[in-house]
C-alpha cells in the first residue's frame, strides 16, 4: 500500500488552486474602487509557497498517488519549480507593468495562478485523462490571457486564433488518447507502455503516437505548428506573453518527454526521426522568418519557435543525456525568455505603442539598465558562453551528438549562426546612438521592487545557468533518470487488462 | 610558490571584472568610472608585471598554473597557465588597458559607465583567452571576447556602427560553431578538454587522420578569420574606422595569431604542417595586397586596417615557416605590432578629435602646429617600418630571414616586396598630414597639441619602442622557449609517452628545412 497520503503527491496543485481561488473570492468581495495591485502580491506568496511544497516533495518517496494517476518524482519537481519560478516572476512583472486602472487585474492573477495548476499538473499526470484535464486547465487559461487587451483590435484577434487552433490540437491529443485506449484498454501511462511494448499490432498505437504529436508539438510552437505563435504574441499582453511563450512550453516539454520515453519507448525508432525533422524545420522555419521581422514581440515569437528546434534536437540523444540536456534547455530557455519579455514589456509599455526595433535605437543611452539587460538577455539568446542560453545550446547539441545525429548539431549550430544576425541587430540598435532629430526622449519606465526583483531573479538564473550549471545539471540528470526508470506498476483494481492477452502485473 | 603566485592568473582575471561591476555601480554624471577604470587597469597591469618579476626562464611546462574542476559534466576545467608564449602578451594587454582609457578619456562623453564597464569586461576576455589550456574554457573567452567589442563600436561608430559591429561579430562567430563542433569531437574521442593533454594524446596519433585533418581545418579557419588572413579580412577595415580608438588597439591581431600557434599549430602540427604551404601562400598575397591597398586609401583607419592586414600577413608567413626563428620573430612582431597600432591609433584618435575628419587629403602641414604629435607619429612610423634600432625591425627581420633561409626565397622575396611598399604607404601618409601646406582644415581650427595625459602614456609606448629594438635579448628567449616546443616537435622530435611534452631536448639551432 501507498505509505504517503495521496494530497501530498498534489500538494503544490492544491497550494496554487487554493490562491486562485482566494485571490478570485477577494476580488469579488473588494469594492470596484479599491487597487487591485494587492492581489497580485497575494498570488505571488501562493506561487512561492506552492514553490516550496514542491521542492518538499523531493523529500517523498518516488510514487505515485490516487490509484496511480499522479506522480511526484525529481522529474516532476524539476519542472514543478521551473513553472512556479516562471509564474512567480511574470506575476512579479505584472504587478508593476499593468495599468492601476485596467480592469480585471484581479482576474488577471487569479488566472495566472490557475494556468500554474493546469500546467504543473501536466508535469505530474501519469493517466492520460488527466494529462488531457490538466492540458485544458492550463489551455484555458491562457486563451483568455491573451485576449486580455480587449479593447485593442489584436487582443480578441489572438485570443480567438489561439482558441480555435488551440482547441483543434486539443482534440488531436485527445483522439489520439482515445486511439490509445482502444488499443491498450488503459490510460495509465504505465500500463499502456507496458502493454504497447509487448503489443504485435501496433495500427492505433502508431496513429495514436502520431496525433498525440500533433497536439503536444502545437502547444510547444514547433514547425510545421507554429502559424498561431507570432500573431497570438504580438496581440497577448506582454507579461501574459512572457507566461505562454514559456511555462505552458515548459509543461508541454514535460509531456513530451513523459510521452515519447515513457509511454513510446518502443516506437523510440519511429518517433525519434520524426521529432528530428520537426527540430531542423522549427529551428530554419523560426530563424528564417524572425530575420525579416521588424517587430520585436513577432521576432521573438519566431525566435522561440527556433528554441523549440533546438530543445528537439535534445531528443536525438539516447535516453538519460536527451532527457536531461531538454530538462536543462527548458530551464535556461525559460529564464533568458522571461527575462527579455520583461525588458520588452518595460520598453514597450502596457499599450504597446513602442514594439518596432527602430524604437529600441539608443535605448542604452535613454536607460543604460535596460539596455545592458536587453542586451544581456539577447546574447545569452545567441548562446555565448559564461550564460545559460550557452549551456541549454551546448547540452542540446551534445546530446544529439551522442545519440549519432552529428547532422542535426550542425544545421542547429549553423542556425544559432542565423540567429545571431536578428538579436544582434536588437542589440546593436538598442547600442547605437538616439538619432539627432528625435523627438524628446520619452521617460522610459520606473523599475518598481516588483520588476525589479522580477529581473534580478531572471539575471542571476541566466547567469548562474552560464557560470555554475552543476546543481541545475544534477537535478536534470535525476529528474532524466526518474523518468527513465519508472516505479514498478501500481496496483490498480480497476485495472481492466484490454483486447491485449498479457501476463497481468510485473512481478 | 607562495600563495599571490597561486591565484595571480585568477586576479587578473577577476580584477578588472570587479572594476567592471563597480563603474557599472557608479553614478555617470562626474569622471568618476573613469577614474575608477583606469586604477583598476593599472592595478590589472601592475598584477601582470608580477608574470615576468616571477617568471622562471627556461622552466618547461606552464606556470602560475591553477586546474581545478569547474563543471562536472562535461568535464571542464578551469585550467589557467602561463609560458613563454603568453607572458610577454598577457603583459602587453595589460599595457594595453591603462593606455586605452586614457586615449578615451575625453573622446568618450556619453554613458562613460557603459563605456569602461565594457572596456574592462574585454580585458578580461582577452586575459581569459591568454590564460586558458581548457579548450572549453578558451572558447567560453573567445566568445566572450565578441560581446563588448560588437556593442562598443554599435555603441560609439562615427558612422554606422551597427553595420561595422554586425560584420565584426558575424564574421567571428560563424566561424566558431566549426570550431566548437571541433572541440566537441576531440572530447567525445578523448573525454578531456585540457590542452596539454590532447597535445600528448594527438601527438601519438590516436586519431584518424581524416578526422583530424577536418578538426584542424576547423580550428585554423576560426582563426585565420579572427586575424585575419587575406580572403577573410572583409570585417577588418569597416571595424577599424568605427571602431572607438581605444578597442581598435586590441581588434586585430593578437588574439588569432597567439590561437594559430597556441592550437593549431600547437595541438595539430602535422596539420598544420600541411596546410602550411596554403597558408605561406595566403599570408604572401595579403602583405601584398594589403599593402597595396593600403596605398590607395584615403581614409586614415582604413590605411591603418589594411596595414594590419598587410603586417599581421607577415607574422602569419613567420609562424607557418615552421622555423623557431620565424616563430619567435613572429611573437616579437606582435608585441611591437600592439604597441605600434596603439601609438598611431591614439595619434590619429586625437586629430580625429580635433578636426572630425578621417580623409588623408583634408590634413596638411601640421608638423609646424603640432610637433609633439609629429614627432611621435614619425617615430611610430619609422617603427612600424621597420627601422633597425627599433622594435619593428626585429621581428621582421627574424620571420624574413628565417623565411628566406628555412622555407623559400620566392616567398621571402616577395614578402620583402610587402616591407617596402609598407614603407611607402606609411612614410607618404606622414607627409601628407604633416608637410606640405596647410590645408583648409588644418588651418581653420585651433591647434591644440597633444595633451599631458596622453603624451603620459605616449612616451612610454616610445620608449617600449626603442627598447624592444635595442635589447631583444630581455625578451627574445623567453618567448623562444616559448615557441620551440612547437618547432621541435616539427623537426621530427618524438615525444616518448607519459612524459610532458614541453620537457623536450633544446633545439639550438634552426629547424624546419623543407
Amino acid at each position: 500500500m501507498n505509505p504517503v497520503p495521496d494530497i501530498y503527491r498534489i500538494l503544490p496543485e492544491v497550494v496554487l488552486a487554493c490562491t486562485g481561488v482566494l485571490v478570485m473570492l477577494i476580488d469579488a468581495t473588494l469594492p470596484s474602487r479599491t487597487a487591485r495591485r494587492p492581489l497580485g502580491w497575494v498570488a505571488a506568496l501562493g506561487t512561492t509557497l506552492a514553490l516550496w511544497a514542491s521542492l518538499w516533495q523531493l523529500s517523498l518517496p518516488q510514487g505515485t498517488g490516487f490509484f496511480g494517476t499522479v506522480e511526484t518524482s525529481s522529474f516532476t519537481v524539476f519542472f514543478h519549480v521551473l513553472i512556479c519560478g516562471i509564474v512567480l516572476v511574470t506575476l512579479l512583472l505584472t504587478l508593476d507593468t499593468l495599468p492601476a486602472d485596467s480592469h480585471h487585474q484581479g482576474e488577471f492573477y487569479a488566472l495566472v495562478v490557475f494556468g500554474a495548476v493546469g500546467m504543473c499538473l501536466l508535469t505530474s499526470a501519469v493517466e492520460l485523462l488527466l494529462v488531457f484535464i490538466a492540458l485544458e486547465i492550463s489551455s484555458i487559461s491562457t486563451y483568455i490571457l491573451a485576449g486580455y487587451r480587449k479593447n485593442t483590435d489584436r487582443g480578441p484577434e489572438a485570443a480567438i486564433k489561439y482558441f480555435l487552433l488551440g482547441s483543434f490540437a486539443t482534440g488531436f491529443l485527445l483522439y489520439g488518447i482515445a486511439l490509445i485506449f482502444g488499443a491498450t484498454g488503459t490510460t495509465q501511462v504505465y500500463e499502456a507502455a507496458r502493454l504497447i511494448a509487448a503489443s504485435p499490432n501496433r495500427t492505433f498505437v502508431v496513429a495514436g503516437l502520431g496525433l498525440m504529436l500533433i497536439g503536444i508539438l502545437f502547444k510547444v510552437s514547433a514547425a510545421p505548428f507554429h502559424l498561431w505563435t507570432p500573431d497570438v504574441y504580438e496581440g497577448a499582453p506582454t507579461p501574459a506573453v512572457a507566461l505562454m511563450s514559456t511555462a505552458p512550453k515548459a509543461a508541454a516539454f514535460a509531456l513530451l518527454l513523459r510521452v515519447v520515453y515513457e509511454l513510446f519507448p518502443a516506437l523510440h525508432s519511429l518517433w525519434q526521426p520524426l521529432l528530428w525533422a520537426v527540430a531542423v524545420l522549427s529551428m530554419t522555419v523560426g530563424n528564417l522568418a524572425a530575420l525579416r521581422q521588424q517587430n520585436v514581440k513577432r521576432m521573438l515569437a519566431y525566435s522561440s519557435i527556433a528554441h523549440a528546434g533546438y530543445l528537439l534536437a535534445a531528443f536525438a540523444g539516447f535516453g538519460t543525456s536527451g532527457i536531461a540536456a531538454a530538462a536543462f534547455y527548458t530551464a535556461a530557455y525559460a529564464a533568458m525568455n522571461v527575462g527579455i519579455f520583461a525588458v520588452v514589456t518595460l520598453v514597450g509599455g502596457y499599450d504597446e505603442a513602442h514594439s518596432m526595433v527602430e524604437d529600441y535605437r539608443g535605448l542604452i543611452y535613454r536607460s543604460p539598465l535596460l539596455g545592458s539587460l536587453l542586451i544581456f538577455f539577447l546574447v545569452s539568446l545567441v548562446g555565448i558562453p559564461f550564460t545559460g542560453g550557452f549551456f541549454g545550446k551546448f547540452y542540446s547539441f551534445s546530446a544529439a551528438v551522442d545519440g549519432g545525429a552529428v547532422a542535426l548539431a550542425i544545421i542547429g549550430l549553423l542556425n544559432s549562426g542565423l540567429a545571431a544576425a536578428y538579436y544582434l541587430r536588437l542589440a546593436l540598435t538598442a547600442a547605437q546612438r538616439p538619432a539627432a532629430s528625435a523627438e524628446p526622449a520619452r521617460p522610459t519606465a520606473e523599475i518598481g521592487v516588483a520588476v525589479g526583483a522580477a529581473l534580478l531573479l531572471a539575471v542571476s538564473v541566466t547567469l548562474s545557468l552560464g557560470i555554475i550549471p552543476n546543481e541545475v545539471l544534477r537535478a536534470a540528470e535525476s529528474a532524466a533518470h526518474t523518468l527513465q526508470s519508472p516505479p514498478s506498476p501500481v496496483l490498480n483494481p480497476a485495472h481492466i487488462p484490454g483486447d491485449l492477452t498479457e501476463p497481468p502485473l510485473r512481478p | 610558490m607562495n600563495s599571490i603566485d597561486q591565484s595571480i592568473l585568477t586576479l587578473l582575471l577577476l580584477v578588472p571584472l570587479a572594476g567592471a561591476i563597480l563603474v557599472a555601480l557608479t553614478p555617470d554624471r562626474t569622471k568618476l568610472p573613469n577614474w575608477i577604470a583606469l586604477l583598476t587597469s593599472l592595478v590589472t597591469f601592475g598584477l601582470t608585471l608580477h608574470l615576468p618579476a616571477h617568471f622562471v626562464a627556461g622552466q618547461s611546462g606552464f606556470q602560475f598554473e591553477i586546474n581545478r574542476s569547474w563543471i562536472d559534466r562535461p568535464a571542464i576545467f578551469y585550467h589557467v597557465g602561463i609560458d613563454g608564449l603568453s607572458l610577454w602578451l598577457v603583459v602587453l594587454v595589460g599595457l594595453l588597458a591603462p593606455v586605452g582609457i586614457v586615449a578615451s578619456w575625453n573622446a568618450i562623453r556619453e554613458r562613460r559607465k557603459v563605456f569602461f564597464a565594457l572596456f574592462l569586461i574585454q580585458q578580461t576576455a582577452m586575459f581569459g583567452v591568454f590564460l586558458s589550456l581548457d579548450l572549453m574554457l578558451y572558447y567560453g573567452f573567445w566568445e566572450l571576447s565578441l560581446v563588448p567589442m560588437a556593442i562598443l563600436i554599435a555603441m560609439y561608430g562615427r558612422k554606422d556602427g551597427p553595420k561595422a559591429a554586425t560584420k565584426f561579430f558575424l564574421f567571428t562567430f560563424i566561424p566558431s560553431a566549426p570550431l566548437l563542433v571541433a572541440i566537441l569531437w576531440l572530447y567525445a574521442r578523448t573525454g578531456s578538454f585540457d590542452f596539454v593533454t590532447l597535445q600528448i594524446l594527438i601527438a601519438h596519433g590516436q586519431f584518424a587522420a581524416g578526422a583530424l585533418c577536418w578538426c584542424a581545418i576547423a580550428f585554423l579557419f576560426a582563426f585565420a578569420v579572427k586575424v585575419p588572413i587575406f580572403p577573410l579580412h572583409g570585417w577588418l577595415a569597416d571595424s577599424f574606422s568605427e571602431a572607438p580608438v581605444a578597442l581598435a588597439m586590441v581588434i586585430a591581431g593578437k588574439l588569432g595569431l597567439y590561437s594559430m600557434l597556441r592550437f593549431h599549430i600547437g595541438l595539430f602540427p602535422a596539420q598544420a604542417r600541411a596546410a602550411a604551404p596554403y597558408v605561406i601562400a595566403l599570408a604572401v598575397i595579403g602583405i601584398l595586397y594589403g599593402a597595396c591597398l593600403a596605398l590607395a586609401q584615403r581614409d586614415f583607419w582604413r590605411l591603418l586596417a589594411f596595414a594590419a592586414l598587410s603586417h599581421l600577413s607577415l607574422m602569419v608567413l613567420g609562424l607557418y615557416g615552421f622555423t623557431l626563428n620565424g616563430s619567435t620573430g613572429a611573437v616579437y612582431q606582435i608585441l611591437s605590432h600592439g604597441l605600434v597600432d596603439a601609438a598611431l591609433f591614439l595619434l590619429l584618435g586625437s586629430l580625429y578629435d580635433r578636426y572630425a575628419s578621417s580623409q588623408i587629403n583634408a590634413y596638411g602641414g601640421l608638423a609646424s602646429r603640432l610637433p609633439r604629435t609629429a614627432t611621435l607619429f614619425v617615430i611610430a612610423t619609422l617603427t612600424m617600418i621597420g627601422l633597425p634600432m627599433l622594435s619593428g625591425f626585429v621581428g621582421e627581420f627574424l620571420v624574413l630571414s628565417s623565411t628566406f633561409g628555412g622555407v623559400s626565397r620566392a616567398w621571402a622575396s616577395l614578402a620583402a616586396l610587402g616591407v617596402i611598399l609598407g614603407a611607402a604607404y606609411m612614410l607618404w601618409l606622414v607627409q601628407r598630414i604633416f608637410y606640405g601646406s596647410l590645408s583648409d582644415l588644418t588651418s581653420s581650427r585651433p591647434a591644440l597639441d597633444l595633451g599631458f595625459g596622453q603624451l603620459l602614456i605616449l612616451c612610454p609606448l616610445a620608449v617600449l619602442m626603442l627598447l624592444l629594438g635595442l635589447a631583444p635579448n630581455l625578451w627574445l628567449p623567453t618567448i623562444q622557449f616559448g615557441v620551440h616546443p612547437t618547432g621541435a616537435r616539427l623537426i621530427g622530435l618524438v615525444i616518448e609517452p607519459g612524459t610532458h611534452p614541453y620537457a623536450l631536448p633544446t633545439v639550438s639551432q634552426e629547424g624546419g628545412q623543407r
